[in-house]
């Protein structure tokens, strides 16, 4: 019994044995090949860099296109979201953990997200993950500010042990390879990059502009400066150690709205921590209004655009519903306009951009326009400067974007520059005329229209909501 | 999960002519944006068959392009999965797949280490779509031994290089000719096949040792009289590819309307690799009608009739008629193109004159595109 004891013993000392000098072997290879691998190996995660995009907010000034989704999953481009382009940007850059950090109308950017397969973010160790707000045992918290909800996802950040945190913002479009800007940042040795971008000088009054030195470390900042003494605008885009980007995130913790411009680089930078400004000379545009998203749009269409998406090697990916090929008939005619999969065009598109699925009736005719996912526009209509949301039904005979411009009755500030806004699921009864600068939301009947026609500067929201 | 799936994908056809140089012709690309093989996977995904094989011998390569992940006809599972089969070299075997059947003799471990019932077979090269349940329902209530999918072809058309069928009034199979001179029947089979899974095992076996490697011929005529044969009608669309007529026809077929919504609008959908291009774009000077364009085109010219694959560049002044533009191909300017099939990965230099007379054209020009 005793011998049978002892042999055991005695195997499992080489056992052992044998074990350490594999990992000895392992570990050398590991660390001469893969570094990063190394530490996985030992059975902690290491990430270098991570990032946390956030995607929680509203984007008020997109009206009805909001009401129902946050800003990051509306529609651009066609086929597109506007988290298509941070999401791509992570992954063409080799990022593969991304926390996405929602808390407005998150159902269908968590619909669109998944576990990340469009994107390959579905990953054993890291990938995508959606970040709510959650209950904590002392409270239940919203987030409160754009730093607080990255405060309240430490955890989430520390289960990766990185280096650094890239923070993005779900609501621009651009492309952009983030390891060149964290390359900069090591080259620099600094603790916190802000990503700027040149803005014509009368623009700069708008943004959160940097000064910097000739090294392009920063000096001075200020946040909508009536004289701004630099064009180097904030992009909304952050590299920071963690460890100084924690720190900081636990000491102001009970600031109330903790937000990065207002709070963290501020006390960065009261602090002594070296902060530099990587400079972004790219396609950048912030879609916060709706002439900005509808200009945006209509940039795609340009013989060479300057945001160009048929570039090879900066693929934007997003989740694909619908693959067959779009049809134009025998009376259909487009031109200067893009078109999503699976659309079928019987009338005449112009200057337009037009979504997957979509259908466009016998002698309508379209003409600088956006029309979303799976929406349909009948026979014999006429469709001038409008935006129109998915899943939209425009029946025969309808024309938009009629007669004399009027400032919309309820929201001046978001409808205007003659646009029309129609809302997603919406239905516009037959043989009626909208004017400009009108908002539609909802199921409309014929009882909704004064003379089959909504006048130029009316609301028309059967919907609700805060707009 | 009553059944496995096998997508027999191996052969080549050489009525395909140049099309099948570079490619088998299970990855023929049809309709756009699919290749024929998504056809079988998908039906066999919305068949809720989960566990699926594909056979493969000839250009393997261009098939497992396409097969590279799983996930896009949803077989990435723990449960089942998609398994391709190439011939290789073992301690007991080292043929290529001489005949259908061989071709699952060699894989036979496949069959034996399943636990579900039954075995669906199908070609990789039809374009249709079916639900395997209804033929599996069928096969059980028949009590069949084997069940064959059968479609009655209109009158007129030359069914010589199909094989055709002929049943009794209980659908049972009294004749069965591959490839027959003479037809005597219209009624044709569509190369789909329900057979219990242990039935088949136990054919496969007798019939490798009696060195016979045709399932068709060495299994389903041989057995007809002494195994229980019943077709199954189908009604709806099928197409085989096999020759450049049939897949310039079957591509055509997809300007109908009803065609195109049976296939792309209504349920179920089918699936293909996600090649996430950008939406087509159109420019000054396009003039598209009835014709399918895919994604990532970029139209200047004129397209009639037609249809595009992905990626294709169309240039200024082109005019192209009753053509089929596989994927990724330029096309110079004032190009005329007319009755065509346009090679994939083409570079059509300006100023081409590309015209089929007397049937279809097969054009594989590959000139430099870039000019430096």
């Amino acid at each position: 019994m005793q011998d049978i004891n002892s042999n055991k013993l005695f195997s499992q000392f080489v056992h052992i044995f044998r074990l350490l000098c594999y990992n000895f072997v392992y570990i050398n290879l590991l660390v001469l090949f893969w570094g990063e691998y190394f530490v996985e190996v030992i059975g902690m995660v290491k990430k270098e860099m991570i990032a946390m995009l956030l995607a929680g907010g509203q984007g008020s000034r997109l009206g009805v296109l909001t009401t129902k989704v946050a800003k990051p999953a509306v529609s651009f481009g066609g086929k597109y979201r506007i988290i298509d382009f941070p999401l791509s940007n992570c992954i063409n850059s080799g990022v593969d953990t991304v926390g996405v950090l929602t808390q407005y109308q998150p159902l269908r950017l968590n619909a669109h997200i998944g576990i990340g397969i469009p994107w390959d973010l579905d990953r054993n160790i890291g990938g995508v993950s959606v970040l709510p707000p959650y209950e904590k045992m002392n409270n239940s918290d919203w987030y409160t500010g754009t730093a607080n909800a990255i405060f309240q996802n430490v955890d989430y950040i520390d289960s990766f042990n990185p280096e650094y945190v890239l923070i993005l913002s779900g609501d621009h479009i651009y492309k952009m390879d983030y390891e060149v800007m964290l390359d900069f940042h090591k080259e620099k040795g600094a603790e916190a990059t802000i990503a700027v971008m040149p803005v014509p000088m009368e623009e700069a009054k708008r943004f959160g502009i940097m000064i910097t030195d000739e090294d392009r470390k920063i000096t001075d900042f200020e946040e909508k400066p009536e004289n701004p003494r630099s064009n180097l605008a904030s992009m909304g885009i952050y590299i920071f150690n963690w460890k100084t980007l924690k720190e900081a995130l636990i000491t102001n913790q009970n600031q109330s709205a903790l937000d990065f411009g207002k709070h963290i680089i501020p006390y960065c930078h009261d602090k002594g921590c070296p902060l530099y400004a990587y400079e972004f000379n790219g396609y950048w545009k912030d879609v916060g209004t709706l002439q900005s998203y509808w200009e945006a749009n209509m940039e795609l269409i340009d013989i060479v655009p300057d945001f160009n998406l048929y570039e090879e090697y900066w693929k934007i990916y997003t989740r694909a519903a619908i693959l067959p090929p779009q049809y134009l008939s025998e009376e259909g005619f487009v031109e200067k306009s893009i078109i999503g999969e699976g659309s079928s065009i019987y009338g005449k598109v112009y200057n337009s951009v037009i979504g997957c699925g979509v259908t466009i009736g016998k002698d309508t005719v379209v003409r600088d326009s956006i029309i979303m996912n799976q929406s349909e526009i009948g026979e014999g209509c006429e469709i001038n400067k409008t935006i129109i949301a998915e899943d939209t039904i425009v029946k025969n005979n309808v024309r938009t974007g009629i007669g004399e411009e009027v400032e919309n009755e309820t929201d001046p500030h978001i409808y205007n520059h003659g646009l029309v806004c129609i809302g997603e699921r919406s239905i516009v009864p037959s043989g009626v005329t909208i004017g400009k600068n009108v908002c539609v939301f909802g199921e409309t009947t014929d009882e909704d229209y004064v003379d089959k026609t909504l006048a130029s500067g009316r609301t028309l929201n059967k919907v609700g909501g805060s707009k | 999960m009553r059944a496995i799936g096998i997508v027999l994908a191996g052969g080549n056809s050489y009525r395909m002519k140049e099309l099948s140089q570079k490619r088998a012709v299970c990855a023929m690309p049809i309709a756009g944006s699919y290749r024929s093989i998504d056809f079988a996977l998908s039906n066999m995904t919305n068949s809720n068959i989960q566990k699926v094989a594909v056979l493969t011998q000839y250009n393997a390569g261009s098939l497992n392009e396409h097969l590279n992940s799983s996930k896009w006809w949803n077989f990435g599972r723990k449960q089942g999965g998609l398994f391709v089969f190439t011939p290789t070299v073992t301690a007991e075997n080292n043929f290529w797949y001489r005949g259908t059947a061989d071709a699952i003799a060699q894989n036979l471990a496949f069959l034996k280490d399943s636990h579900e019932p039954y075995v669906v077979i199908t070609s990789g090269d039809c374009v249709y779509k079916l639900d395997y349940n209804k033929v599996l329902e069928y096969h059980i209530e028949k009590k069949a031994d084997i069940t064959v999918v059968c479609k009655d072809m209109p009158a007129g058309v030359n069914v010589e290089r199909f094989g055709t069928v002929r049943m009794n009034e209980e659908a049972r199979i009294e004749e069965f000719e591959e490839k027959p001179v003479v037809a005597k029947s219209n009624t044709i089979s569509c190369g789909i096949y329900v057979i219990r899974r242990r039935q088949l095992i136990e054919m496969i076996e007798k019939s490798i040792e009696e060195d016979r490697f045709d399932f068709v011929k060495d299994i389903l005529i041989r057995y007809k009289n002494m195994k229980r044969i019943y077709g199954y009608k189908m009604n709806t669309y099928w197409s085989n590819i096999a020759t450049t007529e049939d897949y310039f026809k079957t591509n055509m077929d997809f300007l109908k309307k009803d065609i195109r919504d049976y296939f792309f609008k209504e349920y179920p959908d089918i699936y293909s690799k996600v090649d996430d291009l950008p939406p087509a774009k159109y420019n000054y000077g396009s003039k598209v009608s009835n014709s399918l364009v895919s994604s990532g085109c970029i139209v200047n010219g004129e397209v009639e009739n037609s249809v595009i694959f992905k990626k294709a560049y169309i240039g200024n002044n082109c005019v192209i008629k009753n053509s089929i533009i596989l994927n990724d191909v330029y096309i110079g300017d004032n190009t005329h193109i007319e009755n065509c099939i346009v090679e994939s990965h083409g570079t059509l230099r300006a100023n081409s004159n590309l015209v089929g007379e007397n049937g279809i054209k097969i054009v594989i020009e590959n000139n430099d595109r870039y000019v430096i």
